[in-house]
């Protein structure tokens, strides 16, 4: 069984990892450029969502997040993995 | 007993015995609520957490896993000292390989799990803590016999430095202490009377260093009052270093 990714929840994750209104977390939102958000705040939204979403971020991915989007899109494809599994 | 740490939450590795006891103990007068972490004596450990009325636990801090269940089961951490420490000394010739591991993994090694556990379980989130890591002098001036420790105690300066800087912005901070020569249960095998009183000799302020001593520092760097010194290293040895 798989569940239905909620955009929600991971606004609400994001939000009160970086302090701010979870209507700011938007998929086009760049972490660094509109939400302000440091290297220290990155790592430690990363931790919560590896955490939650029982899924690991390695090194190069990590790199590559930029924006709200790449999170989701790499949540997405881990479910639809896990689904497939 | 002061309140400058009410509602804090401390964790003293290694805090059942010797400076680790003392530092546990004026913590607490501080008015933390203190978590006593020991690996093997459980009676010492539960005795001093009694007295300040703390909790002791028991934590492996060289095995990752044990350190990362012990901190989850404390919850936030406030303030954090790295305290737990062995020696193996003996001239560089005779010491071997397993010597140089066990040291290093005790004494330096063991901070990066406690600091990683921390930080991650809280500490960052919180936007408030306090680190402190317990050198010596000689990871600063080197011992003949203790290549292994002194290694491990400089490593611990560069890690408190880099620490510092990577937290600072969240209000942590990263200070070591650097004691002298204290008499305690590590150092009975290595510290005779006749030592202490030629160390005694050279020491500017002429007298023994106490655990009481070092711990002063330590709860002075913890303290409200010292929330602008980050990456600094206290030498606490009356002077003997000089």
């Amino acid at each position: 069984m798989t569940q239905e990714l909620d955009f929600h929840e991971l606004q609400s994750l994001a939000a009160e990892i970086l302090g701010i209104d979870p209507n700011e977390i938007q998929l086009d939102k760049s972490f660094q450029r509109d939400l302000a958000a440091d290297s220290l705040d990155l790592v430690e939204l990363i931790a919560a969502v590896e955490d939650k979403y029982d899924v690991e971020l390695s090194e190069e991915t990590l790199e590559g997040m930029k924006s709200i989007r790449d999170l989701w899109v790499f949540l997405e494809e881990k479910q639809k993995s896990k689904a497939e599994a | 007993m002061s309140h400058e740490l009410s509602d804090k939450t401390a964790l003293v590795t290694g805090g059942g015995k010797g400076i680790g006891a003392a530092i546990s103990r004026a913590l607490a007068g501080m008015g933390a609520n203190v978590v006593v972490a020991y690996r093997s004596d459980s009676a010492a450990a539960e005795q001093v957490a009694h007295e300040i009325e703390g909790k002791a636990v028991r934590c492996d801090v060289t095995e990752q896993a044990e350190v990362e269940k012990a901190v989850k089961a404390t919850g936030r951490v406030d303030v954090l000292v790295n305290n737990a420490g062995a020696v193996r000394d003996r001239l560089l010739l005779r010491m071997t390989a397993a010597d140089w591991d066990d040291i290093i993994k005790t004494d330096l090694t063991a901070a990066f799990y406690t600091t990683k556990a921390v930080l991650a379980a809280g500490m960052l989130r919180a936007r408030w803590g306090r680190i402190v890591n317990m050198s010596s002098v000689v990871g600063i001036t080197g011992n003949p016999g203790q290549a292994n420790y002194a290694a491990a105690k400089a490593g611990l300066i560069g890690f408190t430095k880099a620490i510092a800087k990577e937290v600072g912005s969240r209000s942590i901070t990263c200070n070591a202490v650097a004691p002298g020569y204290v008499r305690t249960e590590l150092t009975t095998g290595s510290l005779t009377d006749d030592m202490v009183a030629e160390l005694v000799k050279f020491t500017p302020l002429a007298r023994e260093g106490t655990a009481e001593d070092v711990a002063a520092a330590v709860a002075f760097l913890c303290s409200p009052a010292a929330g602008f010194i980050t990456g600094h290293v206290l030498v606490v040895d009356g002077g003997l270093s000089l």
